[in-house]
């Protein structure tokens, strides 16, 4: 029975998902006010009965339903209760569900938030975001659905793959994908502006809070796989540039491009074209990606030709996507017009600048990934592209952007002197760079490159933090206080400063994981010691232990510190009961400076194991630095302004330039 | 300067950056491309010296040794025609078994060794690494032209 209300309350959700995709698109074409109306009740109604569907396969999973394959398929009556929740989406067709159910609710959030919204917009947007909707609640019922039954029914379930048993596990999915589907709501709010003929600041306004959502949701997003990944596979590695990464870190090239686009579209409305260009992008690159990762041809082409079904639904759905929004792009951008002019040295040219090199690297990292699968695609050989092209292509294009980083957001619009700007941030270079340099000499052997990535990482953050001082330091020529001052900051520019002092922590992290990290593949048999990084690490003893659906050997690993006992680490290789498959699970002792990482790899005789015995400096900076950037989208999102814009609707947006101009926020 | 004059400059800044940097793309791009050959090619000898590229095959029955160390390994990798010595300094995924497929990264040394950075085996239990199945089809394929049928795949 479950599996049966689940499916039909996502057959239901599809007819929703028409309805909303068509009725009020007819009557924004019409003026029809109650055809306009539906898209809000569709939408609700979509979300209802897509949570339905998807509560009832979450039952069936807490239940053990082995009768529904992807249950018997995905999980086991063993399974830890909160495994056997988040194993719903540890799939392919469950993992769709998600998605489908995210999509939902940012529909569904649309309609709430922008109760000021002109009939028309909302109703088109609701449209928009309905196709989208058809498309993939479509593609989850005609070629992945989760509710198919398996007869006769497995007694036990071939349980959930254990490297997916993990707390990392649980949110990274649900993270991800409100990113990638949060974009959609950007391209829908991009393709009613266009079908409309309206495209203005007001329509950047409001785009922008949901831009800045969706990509902060993907930044956590891509931050918690890495995170997770680094643990869970075992081998300290947290960024392989490997396709199914490649396909989350696409859309958020475009995406950051997108988000300081629209910044100058709202301010100073210019780049409209181009906004809505990278709007539409940025969506594709979703799709490109639900296409990569779903549709099976990255695990290999021929399983693809094989099985073509998923993917070619996919490619269509993509292909349709772009084509119809790219002629329609074709055929309206050009009334448009320009925006305001601006000079070479602004603050227009910089985020001109900061989208060139963003859409640049989008597109290496597109050429590097899609180029090996066209060749295979065609019987023209098998090659792969490999970390060392994309290292190499991205260190020249990120320096440049960072050193902007820098420089760019202190510039005023429309025209700035250099040399003033340059004058003024003169000790914050100087001092970043010498301070910079010499920052190695406390992690390890000094290197020019670790120097050059600590000085763009105090550069940031310097610049950030001068920039904040300055406008809330008290001035003799006003009343106002300290307090006062940080409160008339604004979300949007304290989310902005935040993300960019994010920056610099990954900026730095990166360069100081990179280029000091001692990674030590060992023999260790009990009582030995090896020294990595400066610590001690001994193996006390070797044990079995048992977990709730698993047994493991367990290695105790002392570490010490100037011969000081300081942790003890307790790395273990797992025997899942229903899996061939060991799994070694990896012992840290995370750290401000460092991680201390020891990972089981291989048994050997007389009581020795090979261990993993890592030393990752300043990794924490990493994922510390996406959680800012995060918050700082989160926060942006949640300026005022962005709340108040009912009643500004008719404002210029050559009025808000000039008032912006004297207020010089965000 | 005039405002158009700027303008123009400013295109032409951002043109000339555009193309600097495809020509840095393109460049990376063709010095890093890493090639796939079979153990068959290898025995052909068709393969660049000094150059990475991947190999794949069956991890040959038998064929593992450990060295004293416990940490380099010593194995084969055939594609069912042909067998290639590797070597490697590190720790096996959780999935290398004798017969299985493995896929490995490295370069070939003098005196016809593979010397692997990195070796990958197959994800879960239910698929061989995608380049291993194609090691062991193309030689398939191969045996098949001159002798009968192929064993399947």
């Amino acid at each position: 029975m479950i599996a049966e209300i689940g499916l039909f309350a996502l057959i239901l959700a599809l007819l929703l998902a028409i309805a909303q995709g068509t009725l009020p698109l007819i009557g924004a074409a019409r003026g029809d006010a109650a055809l306009m109306a539906v898209g809000r009740s569709a939408a609700y109604g979509q979300l209802v009965f897509l949570g339905i569907a998807y509560a009832m396969l979450t039952f069936a999973f807490v239940t053990d339903d082995f009768s529904i394959a992807y249950v018997a398929n995905h999980s086991n009556s063993l399974l830890p209760t909160q495994y056997k929740i988040s194993g719903v989406w540890g799939g392919h067709e469950g993992s769709l569900l998600l998605w489908v159910l995210i999509l939902g609710f940012w529909s569904a959030a649309v309609a709430t938030f922008s109760r000021s919204l002109p009939r028309e917009v909302l109703a088109r947007v609701l449209g928009v975001m309905g196709l989208i909707a058809v498309g993939f609640i479509g593609f989850t019922v005609f070629t992945s659905s989760p509710f198919e039954r398996l007869l006769p029914a497995a007694i036990e379930g071939r349980d959930l793959n254990p490297m997916l048993q993990d707390p990392g596990l649980i949110i990274h999915p649900p993270m991800l994908y409100m990113g990638y589907v949060g974009f959609s709501v950007a391209f829908a709010f991009s393709i009613a502006a266009l079908i409309g003929g309206r495209l203005d600041a007001a329509w950047a306004r409001w785009s922008r809070p949901w831009t800045a959502v969706a990509w902060a949701f993907l930044t956590v997003g891509i931050g918690l796989g890495s995170w997770w990944a680094y643990y869970v596979l075992g081998w300290g590695g947290w960024w392989f540039w490997d396709p199914v990464e490649n396909a989350s870190f696409m859309p958020w090239l475009m995406g950051t491009a997108l988000l300081h686009s629209l910044a100058v579209t709202e301010k100073r409305g210019s780049f409209k074209n181009w906004t809505v260009m990278l709007a539409i992008l940025t969506f594709s690159l979703v799709l490109l990606a639900a296409f990569l990762v779903r549709s099976g041809v990255l695990t290999s082409v021929h399983a693809f030709a094989v099985d073509p079904e998923r993917g070619v639904y996919l490619l269509a759905f993509m292909g349709i996507v772009v084509a119809s929004s790219l002629t329609l792009f074709a055929w309206r951008a050009g009334k448009v017009g320009l925006g305001g002019s601006f000079g070479l040295v602004s603050r227009e040219s910089a985020l001109l600048t900061n989208n060139v090199l963003l859409a640049v690297s989008g597109a290496a990292v597109l050429l590097g990934t899609l180029y090996p699968l066209f060749l295979d695609a065609f019987g023209l050989g098998k090659i792969s592209v490999g970390p060392p092209y994309f290292e190499a292509v991205f260190l020249p294009l990120m320096l440049p952007l960072l050193l902007l980083l820098g420089f760019g957001p202190r510039l005023r619009w429309k025209q700035d002197s250099p040399t003033e700007q340059l004058w003024r941030l003169r000790w914050i270079f100087a001092g970043s760079f010498v301070f910079g340099m010499i920052w190695p000499l406390f992690v390890g052997t000094w290197s020019f490159m670790a120097g050059i990535g600590a000085f763009l990482g105090l550069w940031i953050a310097g610049s950030a933090l001068k920039d904040v001082i300055e406008r809330i330091r008290p001035r003799a020529e006003s009343q106002q206080t300290v307090g006062t001052r940080v409160r008339r900051l604004g979300r949007s520019y304290v989310g902005m400063q935040l993300a960019h002092i994010g920056v610099a922590l990954v900026v730095v992290g990166i360069t100081f994981v990179l280029g000091y990290d001692d990674e030590r593949d060992v023999r260790m048999a009990v009582g030995e010691t090896v020294e990595v990084g400066g610590y001690g690490f001994r193996l006390e003893a070797l044990e079995e232990v048992e977990g709730p659906n698993f047994t493991a050997d367990q290695a105790t690993v002392v570490v010490y510190r100037n011969g000081e006992r300081m942790t003890t680490l307790t790395p273990q290789m797992r025997r899942y009961f229903s899996q061939e498959q060991p799994m070694a699970q990896t012992s840290l002792h995370r750290g401000f400076f460092r991680d201390l990482y020891v990972n089981m790899g291989e048994e050997l005789p007389d009581n020795a194991w090979v261990m993993r015995v890592y030393y990752k400096p300043y990794m924490n900076w990493v994922w510390a630095g996406a959680v800012l950037m995060g918050l700082g989208g989160f926060l942006s999102a949640s300026d005022r302004r962005y709340r108040l814009r009912a009643r500004r609707e008719e404002e210029l947006p050559v009025d808000r330039a000039a008032k912006d101009a004297a207020t010089a926020t965000g | 300067m005039k405002k158009r004059q700027k303008r123009l400059l400013l295109v032409l800044g951002s043109l000339a950056g555009v193309a600097v940097v495809a020509g840095l793309v393109l460049n990376a791009f063709r010095d890093n491309l890493v090639f796939f050959y079979t153990p068959s090619d290898i025995a052909a000898e068709i393969v660049p010296l000094e150059r990475t590229f991947r190999i794949g095959g069956l991890v040959e029955d038998g064929s593992v040794r450990r060295a004293e160390d416990g940490v380099t390994v010593h194995f084969r990798v055939t594609d069912t025609a042909v067998a290639v010595p590797v070597v490697y300094h590190g720790i096996l995924p959780n999935l290398f078994r004798e017969g299985q497929g493995v896929v490995a990264v490295g370069s070939l040394q003098e005196g016809g060794v593979f010397k692997a950075n990195q070796v990958m085996a197959r994800h879960d239990e239910t698929y061989m690494p995608p380049e291993a199945a194609e090691a062991i089809m193309r030689a398939q394929r191969d045996a098949a032209q001159t002798v009968g049928h192929p064993e399947g795949y």
